[in-house]
């Protein structure tokens, strides 16, 4: 295959990757302002209001803030170091979205036919870990750099924390290797399809209820999440490893962060949460879940509609409406034949993710911090054994199965 | 190069690429816009507003060696349990009694090191 | 064409940044370099369609060993290293002995290339790998696999050793 017959394949790729990187960027500057607004509410406050109606443009004015703001290289710091760090973090956190497939619908752009992952990766599953093994260089070596002693100590903290957690994230998804046979994304997806007793959809999410909690809990400690959000302890360490960074080069950590929330909460739908499949039988007296993309589009936007001219005045009212608008339109179109059945998986696939963001937020707003010796102890020490002892009932209950219970091992 | 092989790295490839490329335009546009007047003060280290004392990178506690030592072996053991879990199926009873074995041995190792008290931080 | 272009690539970068890994003094960008090339070869492994070594490649190697190192460096004090005298007074020595033994390898190869037997690749007929790696490591590998365990044991009863002799300074960190 010459390069130019892989134009196309080129052109494709380019668009896709557009396409992905546009929605995730938006979709990190948006899980901020949600989490702000739930955390607030959690709290008894009202969270951002005041940019735009219920404070939706805040995320906006704040990546314009970082930008205009002055970057200050402190003394004594590693220059090139002190940039690569960042680059590092978020290149590294928006490269693993390649490897997502986020629906098993193919569409057609310039005449190519191809599936909505911008990669096909054959052991996809084991280059998200390669990715967040690669991870904890954009903290260790901005603790070094920044030449502080806070960013220092919080730097070498999390990038402990990071490597001690990995261990119990890759043993933890043993299990779903092991009951699907495969590190491809979409095969492990296409083991969890059917229900139990017609009903009970086959989400490895039963079978695999201690590996799902143990891989959830080591995604909140290996994203540095609350309550394992210990380097940034601001009682104790300022900001961890990013104290010494401002201006842009501090918001790419962010955004770094909360696209590792995204992947880890993909993973997860992926790997226990049966990825896009609906969790309600599409056939018989559930044919109309169908449109369910359709009902939730337009309820968003008729409460948005409803909200702007009840409530609201002027250039809030303006925004309302036709964020109001954009989604009635959104419904009209996904109930469209055509595009129907391609908003299925994606639907699925996203309601799943933003639930999962939706506990990520959620603990935050309700743990209080872990301390870091209990912290590094319960790693080692209770999910570490409890991880690899999942691993190994797993592979005892499907041989036990697979040679017809005990009666077909002692024959 | 096989076709396939193409068709699965290239977008990989161009991802990674496109990746790299935002995040390094990020960092070039917020230097470029952001304003730039550094003051002696502005550019010391944070401790708190008193003046900085001493290097930051210094010989630190032997916990965090120890730690990564113990997570390289363990690391090791999962990059072992994968191919494992990945030709289990074909591998059967034997390949049961095979990881058992592999993972009795760093089991014993784990309780050395837990004993040893390795994964207690204030000790 | 593209798999040339790919291995030269990788090759190039492997290379380089390997000379940069003994040739920089500040230590910290050695074990960068270093993680730099490690990468590189795990790209050649790609494009060989060693996709499992590949992937093992980066998370054993660039994500878990080459953690130790940077925390070993990151807590060198850099003026020091940098006044240290470097002990490579004989490097035209060292240079001559390569170029030697550079010559020998190339010389070797190419008179007796035929009789190492060295397998053609074929790309085009490397499946996805992962499965047979899985049951050539447990069928025909076994006793090595086993006491790769006891390696692994060994080294944390050694580490526990070294690591733990003395009382650990009350740095708490």
């Amino acid at each position: 295959m010459t390069l130019f017959e892989a134009y196309p394949l080129l052109l494709v790729a380019l668009v896709k990757t557009g396409i992905l990187l546009f929605l995730a960027l938006t979709a990190v500057a948006y899980l901020s302002w949600f989490e702000r607004k739930v955390v607030g509410h959690i709290q008894s406050r009202l969270g951002p209001y005041r940019v735009g109606p219920h404070g939706l443009l805040q995320p906006l004015a704040d990546g314009l803030k970082f930008l205009f703001k002055e970057g200050v290289e402190p003394q004594g710091a590693d220059r090139l170091v002190y940039y690569l760090a960042p680059f590092l973090a978020l290149s590294l956190a928006l490269s693993g979205l390649a490897v997502i497939p986020f629906g098993p619908a193919e569409i057609e752009i310039f005449g190519v036919r191809t599936t909505l992952a911008v990669a096909e990766v054959e052991l996809g599953l084991l280059f998200l870990f390669a990715i967040t093994a690669l991870g904890v260089y954009g903290v260790a070596l901005a603790g070094w750099a920044s030449n502080s002693k806070y960013a220092l100590m919080g730097g070498l903290r999390s990038s402990a924390q990071m490597i001690s957690y990995e261990i119990s994230l890759t043993l933890s998804v043993i299990g779903v290797v092991l009951l699907a046979g495969s590190f491809n994304l979409r095969e492990i997806v296409a083991a969890q399809q059917g229900y139990w007793f017609g009903a009970v959809p086959r989400w490895f999410l039963l079978p695999q209820l201690v590996g799902f909690l143990c891989y959830f809990t080591s995604a909140i400690a290996e994203t540095n999440r609350a309550p394992f959000d210990l380097p940034e302890a601001e009682t104790e360490l300022v900001a961890g490893f990013h104290t010494e960074y401002s201006s842009f080069q501090f918001a790419m950590f962010f955004m770094a962060e909360y696209t590792a929330m995204v992947i880890a909460s993909c993973l997860a739908t992926l790997l226990f949460l049966g990825g896009w499949e609906s969790p309600l039988p599409t056939t018989g007296a559930f044919a109309w879940t169908v449109y369910l993309p359709t009902v939730v589009l337009g309820g968003g936007g008729a409460l948005l509609l409803v909200d702007a001219l009840r409530h609201h005045r002027g250039f809030a009212r303006g925004v309302l409406a036709l964020l109001g608008a954009l989604l009635g339109g959104a419904a009209w179109a996904v109930a469209q034949p055509m595009i129907l059945p391609l908003v299925q998986g994606p639907f699925w696939f996203l309601t799943k993710v933003f639930l999962l963001l939706f506990v990520y937020v959620w603990v935050r707003g309700t743990l209080p911090r872990f301390r870091y010796d209990k912290l590094m102890a319960f790693g080692w020490k209770v999910l570490l054994p409890v991880a690899t002892l999942n691993a190994l009932v797993t592979a005892l209950v499907v041989l036990l199965r697979e040679s017809g219970g005990l009666a077909g091992v002692l024959r | 190069m096989t076709e396939g092989h193409l068709q699965t790295y290239v977008p990989l490839l161009i991802h990674m690429l496109v990746a790299m490329g935002l995040a390094g335009a990020l960092l070039l546009a917020s230097r470029w816009v952001g304003p730039r007047r550094p003051s002696r003060a502005k550019l010391q280290a944070y401790e708190c507003g008193i003046p900085p004392l001493g290097d930051a990178r210094e010989p630190f506690a032997v916990k965090f060696y120890l730690v990564a030592i113990a997570f390289i072996l363990f690391d090791a053991e999962t990059m072992f349990l994968f191919p494992w879990a990945y030709a289990f199926r074909d591998l059967g009873w034997f390949g049961f009694g095979a990881i058992g074995i592999f993972i009795l041995f760093l089991a014993a190792g784990d309780i050395y090191l837990w004993k040893k008290g390795v994964f207690d931080w204030n000790r | 064409m593209v798999e040339q272009f790919t291995f030269y690539f990788f090759a190039a970068l492997a290379v380089i940044s390997a000379v940069l890994v003994v040739t920089v003094r500040n230590a910290v960008y050695s074990a960068v370099f270093l993680i730099t090339t490690l990468l590189a070869t795990a790209g050649i492994f790609l494009q060989l369609r060693a996709e499992f070594l590949f992937v093992v490649q980066i998370i054993l190697y660039v994500g878990g060993i080459m953690v130790l190192f940077v925390f070993v460096v990151m807590l060198v004090d850099l003026d020091v290293a940098l006044r240290q005298v470097q002990f490579n007074r004989q490097k035209w020595v060292a240079l001559l002995v390569v170029l030697a033994v550079a010559g020998q390898l190339v010389f070797a190869l190419a008179l007796g290339s035929e009789a190492l037997g060295l397998p053609a690749a074929a790309p085009e007929s490397l499946e996805p790998n992962t499965e047979s790696v899985g049951l050539r490591l447990f069928e025909s590998y076994m006793l090595p696999f086993e006491i790769a365990s006891i390696l692994l044991l060994v080294a944390m009863i050694g580490a526990v050793l070294l690591g733990k002799r003395q009382k650990p300074p009350r740095s708490e960190a």
